[in-house]
C-alpha cells in the first residue's frame, strides 16, 4: 500500500544562541561571541568548552517516522514545544530537517497561521487573490472559485474593505476559506481554527470532514481535544520531538491528559484541587471568593464519587452591599465542553435579596450524575441583571472516583458517555 | 497528476527554474502589491514619484551646474542630469527595495513555502513602475528643450537589462545577508547615499580625467550611466568602451553570483528571520 506522506527518522536541531536568538543578531553580535568562545577556551580548557557546546544544541524533532494514506485525518498532539510545528514546518516545506526523509505525493496546502500575507491596506478582494497566490493558486483558480470563497468566509459586504478594519474573526473566516478552497491533495492546518467562533469551527470542521471524503489528507494541530477528537480519526502524540503514542484518537488523548497531568497529582487525594493561586488573585476589595469545598457527605473519605451525593461550598467575603446576587457553576468536561450549569438565579430561582460581609453559599447535589475520571468546575459571581463580577474558569479540577452504581460490574468512565442517571429497562416480547 | 516533493538535507540547494515558472504569479501578484501598497494614505500620492526625481534634478543642477559651474557639454544641465536620474533612481530603490524585501515578508518566510528569489525580484517591479513615469517626465522635459534622440534609443532596454543585473545581483547577495546580519539595514541607505555623489549623476563623466577613467568604471553604475547618456542625448557625451564592458562584466558576475549566493543560504532564512 503506498502512502501519501511517508517521514522516516526525521530529526530537527536548532542551535541555541545562534537559531532561537534571532532578534538580535547583528556582526557585533558575531564578534562577541567568537571573543568570548576564544576567552572561555582560554580560560577553562577543552573539557569544559565541549560541555557548553552539546547544551547548545537543542532537537526540536528526533527521529519521528510515521506514515499517512490518503484520506486520512491525522492529528497531531502534545504539549507546548514538542515540536508539532517543527514538523508542520518541515511537512510544508518552510524549515529544512537536520536530518531524515520525508517523502510527500501531491499538491501541499498550509495554513500555519490565519491570514499569512494578508496585507491590511488591502481590500478583502485583493487579499483573496494575494493570499491564494502566495498559497500556490493561479488567478485562473482563484478566480473560478471566487463566489465560494466569498460565500464560505461570510464577508460579501465588506469585500471592498480593506483587511485591517475587519474583526480577527473576519479575518480568519477569510484566510481559511481562501485556504479551503485549494486545489491540494494534502492540507496541514495548525492551530489556526482557535480564534474563530463556535459556530465557524463546526463549520470547518464539516469542511475538512467534506475534504477527507474527497480523498485529500489532512494533517492537523490543535490543542483543542474537542475538535481533535471529532476530526481525526487518528492521532500523533508528540513529546520533547518524539513521538510518544499514536493510534485511535480516544486512546492517545487519555494518555497526553494524563501525562500532563503528572505535575499536580498529588495535590488529588481528596478527589479534588482548586487552583489557590488563581483564586488568591482575583476578585476586588468589594468582592472575592476565599475558598472552596467538595464534600461527599455519605463517604467523606472519597471525595467526589459517581452515584453519591456532593456539596459544594463556595466561601466570599463582600466589602460592600450586592443587590439579588447571583452564584453560577459550570461543570466540564476534560475536552472542555460544559455538560452543566447552575446559578442560583435565574436557573434556580433561587433568589439571595442582598449580601454585605461574609458568608458561604452551599450547592447540594443529591446524586452527582457523572462518570469517573476528571471534570473541571467553573465559578462565577453576578450582580443584578447577570453582569459577571467574577469569573473563574476550570477553578476547580475534581477527580470523581468510579462506583458501580448500576451493580452490574461494569466500570462506567469517560469511554462510556459522560452521565450516569437513574433508569429502568423493560423488555416485552410481541408475538407475530 | 501524480508530483512527488522529497525533503531531504543531503540534498543540493538547486536553481529549480521550472519552480520558478510555477510561481511566476506570485510574482505578479507581490509586484502587484507592493505597487498597489506604496501610496496608500499619502496626499499625494503618484505624484511623488514625479516630486521625487524632479527635486533631485533641481538641486543637482544648482549645486553641480550653477555653483561647481561644472561643464554639461551642449547639453542643458537638468537634462544630463536628469538623464542619469533614470537608471540611477531605478538602481537605488531597488537595490534598497529587495535587500529589505525578505525581513519586510518574514511572516511570509516563516509560514509558507514558495522560491524565496521571488520576494527580491518582485521588489523591483516598483521601480519599474517609477522608471517608466521618469521617462515620461524625461519626454516632456526633452520635447520643452527641443532635443531629439536618435537611433541609440534602441540601445535603452539592453541598458535597462544590465541595470537590473547590477541591481538584483547586489539585492540577492544583501537581501540574504540582511536576514542574518541586520547590520545591512544601516548599510544599504548609507552606500547609497554615497553612490549618488561617487556615480556621474550630478555631473558629466568626461569631468573624470582620461587616465582616472577605467578605474572609475569599476563602479559599474558608470557604464550604464554613460550608456543612458550616450543613447539618449546622442553623440554630445562620449560612450567610453572599455567602461561599459567592464560594466557588463560586472553586472553579469554580480548577477550570478548574487543568485548563487541567495541559493545557498535560502534554507537557513525561516531560522534566523
Amino acid at each position: 500500500m503506498s502512502h501519501i506522506i511517508s517521514v522516516e527518522n526525521l530529526s530537527k536541531c536548532y542551535t541555541i544562541g545562534h537559531a532561537v536568538n534571532r532578534t538580535s543578531d547583528g556582526i557585533r553580535d558575531l564578534l562577541e561571541k567568537r571573543a568570548g568562545n576564544v576567552f572561555s577556551r582560554l580560560k577553562s580548557g577543552l573539557s569544559m568548552q565541549d560541555r557548553t557546546r552539546e547544551q547548545e544544541i537543542y532537537w526540536a524533532l528526533k527521529d519521528v517516522s510515521f506514515n499517512v494514506s490518503q484520506g486520512e485525518r491525522i492529528g497531531v498532539i502534545g504539549p507546548n514545544g514538542s515540536g508539532k510545528s517543527t514538523l508542520l514546518k518541515i511537512l510544508s516545506r518552510i524549515v529544512t530537517p537536520t536530518g531524515g526523509r520525508v517523502e510527500l505525493s501531491g499538491r501541499v496546502a498550509s495554513l500555519l497561521e490565519v491570514g499569512t500575507g494578508f496585507h491590511p491596506e488591502l481590500s478583502g478582494r485583493e487579499n483573496i487573490y494575494l493570499n491564494g497566490s502566495i498559497l500556490g493558486m493561479t488567478r485562473k483558480e482563484i478566480k473560478s472559485r471566487f463566489d465560494e470563497i466569498v460565500s464560505f468566509a461570510e464577508v460579501e459586504r465588506f469585500l471592498d474593505t480593506p483587511v485591517k478594519r475587519y474583526s480577527s474573526g473576519m479575518r480568519v473566516r477569510l484566510a481559511y476559506s481562501v485556504a479551503a478552497h485549494l486545489d491540494a491533495d494534502i492540507i496541514i492546518v495548525d492551530e489556526v481554527l482557535a480564534v474563530g467562533d463556535a459556530a465557524f469551527q463546526r463549520k470547518c470542521i464539516g469542511n475538512m470532514q467534506d475534504m477527507s471524503g474527497q480523498g485529500r489528507t489532512i494533517l492537523f494541530v490543535s490543542h483543542n481535544m474537542g475538535i481533535v477528537q471529532s476530526l481525526c480519526n487518528r492521532l500523533i502524540l508528540l513529546e520533547s520531538g518524539q513521538i510518544v503514542s499514536q493510534g485511535d484518537p480516544a486512546p492517545v488523548i487519555r494518555s497526553y491528559l494524563a501525562s500532563s497531568e503528572h505535575s499536580d497529582s498529588e495535590s488529588l487525594s481528596s478527589g479534588y484541587w482548586v487552583n489557590k493561586e488563581k483564586l488568591e488573585k482575583s476578585g476586588t476589595q468589594d468582592f472575592r471568593i476565599t475558598s472552596l469545598e467538595l464534600i461527599n457527605p455519605s463517604n467523606p473519605e472519597h471525595g467526589p464519587r459517581t452515584g453519591d451525593p456532593l456539596i459544594i461550598r463556595i466561601h466570599y467575603s463582600a466589602n460592600r452591599d450586592w443587590h439579588s446576587p447571583a452564584f453560577i457553576l459550570g461543570v466540564k468536561d476534560p475536552l472542555g465542553y460544559e455538560i452543566l450549569r447552575l446559578s442560583t438565579s435565574p436557573i434556580s430561582g433561587f433568589v439571595i435579596d442582598e449580601i454585605f460581609s461574609s458568608g458561604c453559599i452551599q450547592l447540594t447535589l443529591d446524586s452527582l450524575p457523572l462518570v469517573s475520571g476528571e471534570f473541571y468546575i467553573d465559578v462565577g459571581f453576578a450582580r443584578e441583571r447577570h453582569e459577571f463580577i467574577l469569573r473563574l474558569e476550570n477553578i476547580i479540577k475534581m477527580n470523581v472516583a468510579a462506583f458501580d452504581v448500576y451493580k452490574s460490574g461494569f466500570p462506567l468512565d469517560r469511554t462510556r458517555g459522560i452521565l450516569v442517571v437513574p433508569h429502568q429497562w423493560q423488555h416485552t416480547e410481541e408475538k407475530p | 497528476m501524480e508530483r512527488r516533493i522529497v525533503i531531504d538535507p543531503s540534498e543540493k540547494p538547486s536553481l529549480l527554474l521550472r519552480e520558478l515558472w510555477q510561481y511566476r504569479e506570485l510574482f505578479y501578484f507581490l509586484a502587484w502589491r507592493n505597487i498597489l501598497v506604496r501610496y496608500k494614505q499619502t496626499v499625494f500620492g503618484v505624484a511623488w514619484s514625479v516630486i521625487r526625481p524632479l527635486m533631485i534634478m533641481i538641486v543637482f543642477t544648482i549645486i553641480f551646474g550653477k555653483i561647481a559651474k561644472l561643464p554639461s557639454g551642449e547639453v542643458p544641465y537638468a537634462v544630463l542630469v536628469f538623464v542619469a536620474l533614470l537608471p540611477w533612481q531605478f538602481f537605488s530603490s531597488t537595490l534598497s527595495d529587495s535587500s529589505n524585501s525578505l525581513i519586510g515578508n518574514a511572516p511570509l518566510i516563516s509560514k509558507v513555502y514558495f522560491p524565496r528569489l521571488i520576494l527580491p525580484s518582485s521588489a523591483m517591479m516598483v521601480s519599474f513602475i517609477d522608471f517608466v513615469i521618469a521617462f515620461a517626465i524625461l519626454i516632456v522635459l526633452m520635447i520643452g528643450y527641443g532635443i531629439y534622440p536618435g537611433w541609440r534609443l534602441l540601445a535603452i532596454p539592453g541598458l535597462l537589462v544590465l541595470c537590473i543585473l547590477i541591481s538584483l545581483g547586489m539585492g540577492y547577495f544583501i537581501s540574504a545577508l540582511n536576514v542574518k546580519y541586520r547590520d545591512f539595514k544601516y548599510i544599504v541607505p548609507f552606500s547609497i547615499q554615497l553612490g549618488l555623489y561617487i556615480s556621474p549623476v550630478g555631473f558629466n563623466t568626461s569631468a573624470v580625467t582620461d587616465s582616472w577613467r577605467l578605474l572609475y568604471s569599476v563602479n559599474p553604475m558608470v557604464g550604464v550611466i554613460d550608456g543612458f547618456r550616450w543613447a539618449i542625448l546622442g553623440d554630445q557625451s562620449q560612450l567610453y568602451l572599455p567602461g561599459l564592458i567592464m560594466s557588463i562584466g560586472i553586472g553579469i558576475s554580480l548577477f550570478v553570483f548574487g543568485v548563487r549566493y541567495f541559493n545557498k543560504s535560502e534554507r537557513m532564512f525561516p531560522d534566523y528571520i
